[in-house]
């Protein structure tokens, strides 16, 4: 997530939800969120809310840093039913990072019993970990396999050495393979996180990650253009000239590569940045999210949402330990959104998924707009005329611009 | 400080002054004034501003005086109480015609110049212009307190110039206040005392005309001949307008009416009219019953030189710019406009006015005084353009320029003095040439400061000219210019095509030799300010149909954010409408999609952006 938290209307200490959030919930999946927010090093490229010191002190401590999230995921259960959300099992949790394997795996699997006692877990629900591969082992593996986790998520990011040290990442590039047999081994399926468009990366770079990604026969590949985030340091090492900027069309032509090869390997995209092998593999914690469906995020900087109300925690884990050690939801803020923010959200979400987005949704206005994109080549025609608006490879890369045009003015 | 001060419309000729003061912008001029308002006791001490006279914002903040006005200051010597009357003069190149009629009410002239800096161009032009009508030139060095000060340097300069001795030259600070007394009894001693007829059928001349909103027009006058009552009727003679004296008197600074105007006087008049243009500087006022024959004299309509077309950024806003612009003409008579519209800005106006400073200020109050955001072409002479069937035209604005067969082209030319250390002649002479300029002839100052005189189309200066001249200077050159005729010249006009489509706010008219150089500035600029569109854009410049130069900026391949999950949401939906709210701002050209900051950014000089301006 993000480092940088909204402007929002103030949380309610006791963390109960407007009237409101409550409706329709019983149609919506529900799914938890666990942020893990600490790393052994810190990537120059990263902006997301972690920390490498393993002594932040009391609840944010790491050896304490579980017991802080069972009181929020308690605190939310309570909030939750008063309300008047019904009860819904989760269909999927996910917990992520940081490292989330840097905590011991028994904690993580405690988080996960824990929650399962509050909510209960549906019998075919997603249970997923993000994971470094210097920081699994077979044992931590088959421990989070035996707890309930039935997926791994490695941040392999390049299989190339010149390309992970611009990145910082620290680990081996054969190390991945060990870990994905690991993985295997414990009976968990895995995914693998690549980066591309990384200052120094070539075409064959990429080419050779992808290959070597694919070798190792993952489940899933996560494929995400490296963003330059304000505030980092490779953002700071660029803007001194040290290393070169990223460049839009060598983005562009390294997701054709991506989709070329992937493809190739028997994967099929079912979002902008995602590739899984058949259906059942697909995310779907992710496809939680560009579905508008209900989550509880849990940890530092965390965003929930829950019928149109959007909230999200205090950044600091100290902050959120103080908080949750006084009885005090750990939200810093939330927001309502409008039908109008729902409409702007559902299309700019929906519309990068494979699956595509219901014509009906859209305004007079957007639906005016879909011949212009079908003649540009950025939405698939036949599709079209069935009402679902589904992008083609040139509107996948340029799907922001189809956004903006299927929104109102 | 007079015990007794000379009553208006019964003081003697023989105990009035009437000065002005010559001084280049920041050389102290407001200051001084300032403390001869303290000095003889005008204005009390608690009610001091800073630069009392300069009374809108925008001349406090810049430092220049646009309006002048006058002030009656009572001073006594050898037991004599006199009547000075301080006229302030503006201080800018663009306007030398209101210059030149302040100088004509008064008999005599304070050259103020900075004794750490020395005198610059538009200084000395309107030195010699004083000198011209034969008034007596008290020479003075402000800021004599500063540690940069070289006042036996810059004293013999000015002994120089006027043709005196450097122990003539009085030393001031108006900061300390330090020799300020001496200068007005000096004033006083050396300055003749104005002379005409009482008798004679009244003659006053207009030196300025404000438009004030509660009082409508004020009009200040010099009176030469006979006497200005109130309640009489008067006339323009320019105009043969008539108008009732509603209100006559003096400011001191704030207005005091009085009995009427005397010979030599100076004062204000009020009549009711609320529009600048029926009081106009230089027209010359008399009393309708009792007219005189002739005029004063020296009177001219102001004559824009300088066109640029404005726009305001919103489309909405362009009846709060018409608006603006009829209120602005009441108070500037030199401001001329009329609507105009542009394929790629929508509705605006063709404004006329007499320099650039004259344009960068009334955009500025523009865009302050109404809250409007602005895009302003670059600018434009007037040119003279006859057709092979003897048709004439006059061009102002490029998107004009006739397509047919041209016989001949005349641009206005101007004749500009250039002061700067010696050691910059090179570089002037070089900025000068490129600028199609001929060298009319160059004196050195002193040791080290020269004079160079150039005649140039005015055209070349009216964008960047006086910027690089600054540049090439370190600062220190100056620059001032008055209008001096035509030639004919070899003109084209340079169209800008957005994938095939031209855009008229672009288009230029320039020298043939420099077409190209245009072209490849322009498309090269829009280049890098046009963002990618989601198919390949190709930018030419033209003339007529031959392609002088094109670049081309390439479709955009991907516009989308990898990662969007849970925690991303709300950034990503702010981002969006962001976005969409600059698509608002965005100027359709054809298909293209060009933001309006391309156009600001496109429009403006290169060396000027980020600089002070003059």
């Amino acid at each position: 997530m993000p480092s940088t938290l909204p402007l929002g209307l103030p949380a309610p200490e006791d963390g109960v939800l407007p009237a409101g959030a409550a409706a329709g919930a019983d149609t919506r999946d529900f799914c938890l969120y666990v942020h893990i927010p600490f790393c052994a090093v810190r990537c120059g490229y990263c902006d997301f809310n972690t920390y490498t010191a393993t002594e932040l002190g009391g609840g944010a401590s790491q050896d304490a840093y579980a017991g802080s999230v069972l009181a929020e995921l308690e605190l939310g259960a309570r909030a939750l039913a008063s309300s008047g959300v019904p009860h819904r099992e989760l269909s999927t949790v996910f917990f992520g990072g940081g490292t989330p394997t840097l905590l011991p795996a028994e904690d993580l699997a405690t988080i996960l019993t824990t929650a399962t006692a509050l909510w209960g877990l549906a019998a075919d629900a997603e249970v997923t970990t993000e994971a470094n591969p210097d920081s699994v082992t077979p044992e931590s593996l088959r421990i989070l396999k035996d707890a309930g986790f039935t997926r791994v998520s490695f941040g392999m990011q390049s299989a190339v050495p010149h390309v992970l040290a611009v990145l910082d990442r620290t680990h081996a590039p054969e190390r991945v393979l060990q870990a994905v047999r690991w993985a295997r081994e414990a009976g968990l399926k895995v995914s693998l996180d690549l980066i591309y468009g990384t200052p120094g990366e070539s075409l064959e770079d990429w080419r050779t990650s992808l290959t070597t990604a694919l070798s190792y026969a993952p489940d899933h590949i996560s494929a995400y253009a490296l963003i330059i985030e304000e505030g980092t340091r490779l953002a700071s090492r660029i803007r001194r000239g040290q290393v070169p900027p990223i460049d839009d069309d060598d983005h562009a032509d390294k997701y054709a590569l991506a989709e070329e090869l992937l493809a190739g390997g028997g994967l099929t995209w079912y979002e902008v940045s995602n590739w899984a092998r058949t259906p059942d593999d697909e995310c779907r914690h992710n496809l939680a999210y560009w579905r508008g469906s209900d989550w509880w995020g849990a940890g530092p900087g965390a965003h929930s949402h829950v019928g149109g109300t959007r909230w999200w925690n205090v950044k600091h884990p100290r902050a959120y330990a103080a908080a949750l050690e006084a009885g005090r939801s750990p939200a810093a803020g939330r927001e309502v959104l409008s039908p109008e923010d729902r409409h702007v959200e559902d299309v700019m979400l929906r519309v990068r998924l494979r699956e595509g987005l219901s014509a009906d949704v859209l305004t007079p206005g957007g639906r005016r707009a879909v011949a212009g994109l079908i003649a540009e080549g950025l939405v698939e025609a036949a599709p079209a005329f069935a009402g679902r608006i589904v992008l083609t490879f040139r509107g996948r890369l340029l799907a922001d611009a189809v956004v903006r045009r299927l929104l109102p003015d | 400080m007079a015990r007794t001060a000379p009553v208006p419309a019964a003081t003697d000729p023989a105990i009035i002054r009437n000065f002005c003061i010559i001084a280049h912008i920041d050389h102290g001029k407001s200051t001084l004034a300032d403390r001869m308002l303290q000095l003889t006791g005008v204005v009390e001490q608690r009610d001091m501003k800073a630069q009392y006279l300069d009374r809108m914002d925008i001349e406090r903040e810049r430092g220049i005086t646009i309006k002048s006005q006058a002030v009656r200051l009572p001073w006594e010597l050898d037991g004599t109480a006199y009547a000075l009357n301080m006229i302030d003069t503006p201080g800018h190149v663009d306007f030398t015609y209101e210059v030149s009629r302040s100088l004509a009410a008064c008999e005599g002239a304070i050259l103020l110049v900075d004794a750490a800096q020395g005198i610059e161009a538009q200084t000395l032009a309107n030195l010699y212009l004083a000198m011209e009508n034969n008034l007596t030139i008290i020479p003075v060095l402000n800021k004599i307190d500063l540690p940069a000060a070289q006042p036996e340097k810059y004293a013999a300069e000015l002994a120089n110039l006027i043709g005196g001795e450097p122990e003539d030259v009085l030393l001031v600070s108006g900061k300390t206040g330090a020799g300020v007394e001496a200068l007005l009894d000096k004033i006083v001693r050396e300055l003749p005392a104005p002379t005409g007829d009482p008798d004679a059928p009244a003659r006053a001349m207009i030196f300025d005309s404000v438009y004030d909103t509660y009082r409508g027009v004020v009009t200040y006058v010099r009176v030469v001949d006979g006497t200005l009552s109130p309640r009489e009727r008067i006339q323009m003679m320019s105009t043969r307008a008539s108008h009732e004296l509603l209100e006559i008197g003096v400011s001191s600074p704030e207005p005091k009416p009085s009995k009427g105007l005397g010979v030599g006087e100076v004062g204000y008049l009020i009549t009711g009219v609320k529009d600048v243009r029926q009081s106009k500087v230089g027209d010359t006022v008399t009393n309708l019953q009792k007219p005189a024959a002739e005029s004063l004299g020296g009177y001219q309509d102001p004559k824009p030189m300088v066109f640029s077309g404005l726009y305001p950024l919103d489309g909405t806003d362009y009846p709060v710019l018409r608006d603006a612009l009829a209120k602005f003409t009441l108070n500037d008579a030199a401001l001329v406009y009329e609507p105009e519209t542009s394929a790629a800005l929508g509705f605006g106006f063709r404004v006329g006015f007499l320099g650039l400073l004259h344009l960068e200020i009334t955009r500025e109050r523009l865009e302050r005084e109404y809250n409007l955001d602005l895009i302003s072409t670059a600018p434009n002479v007037e040119y003279d353009v006859t057709l092979e069937d003897r048709t004439e035209i006059k061009v102002t604005n490029p998107s004009e320029y006739p397509v047919g067969k041209i016989s001949e082209v005349r641009e206005p030319m101007v004749s500009a003095t250039i002061l700067a250390p010696s050691e910059f002649v090179g570089a002037i002479m070089e900025l000068c040439q490129q600028r199609r300029g001929v060298l009319g002839g160059m004196d050195y100052l002193s040791e080290d400061r020269v004079e160079i005189r150039y005649r140039l189309p005015l055209a070349e200066i009216v964008f960047d000219f006086f910027d690089l001249l600054k540049s090439k200077t370190r600062g220190y050159g100056s620059l001032d210019w008055k209008a001096d005729g035509d030639q004919v010249a070899d003109l084209v006009k340079v169209d800008i095509l957005l994938q095939g489509d031209q855009v008229d706010a672009f288009s230029a008219i320039t020298h043939r030799d420099k077409a190209y150089a245009y072209g490849v500035m322009m498309t090269g600029k829009l280049r890098e300010l046009i963002p990618r569109q989601q198919f390949e854009v190709p930018i030419q410049a033209a003339i007529g149909a031959r392609i002088i130069a094109r670049e081309s900026i390439r479709a955009i391949r991907k516009d989308v954010l990898a990662k969007c999950y849970g925690g991303d949401i709300t950034r990503k939906r702010k981002l969006l409408e962001k976005q969409k709210e600059g698509k608002k701002r965005m100027k359709m050209v054809g298909r293209v999609e060009v933001p309006q900051e391309a156009f600001i950014a496109a429009l403006s000089s290169d060396e000027s952006k980020d600089k002070p301006k003059k």
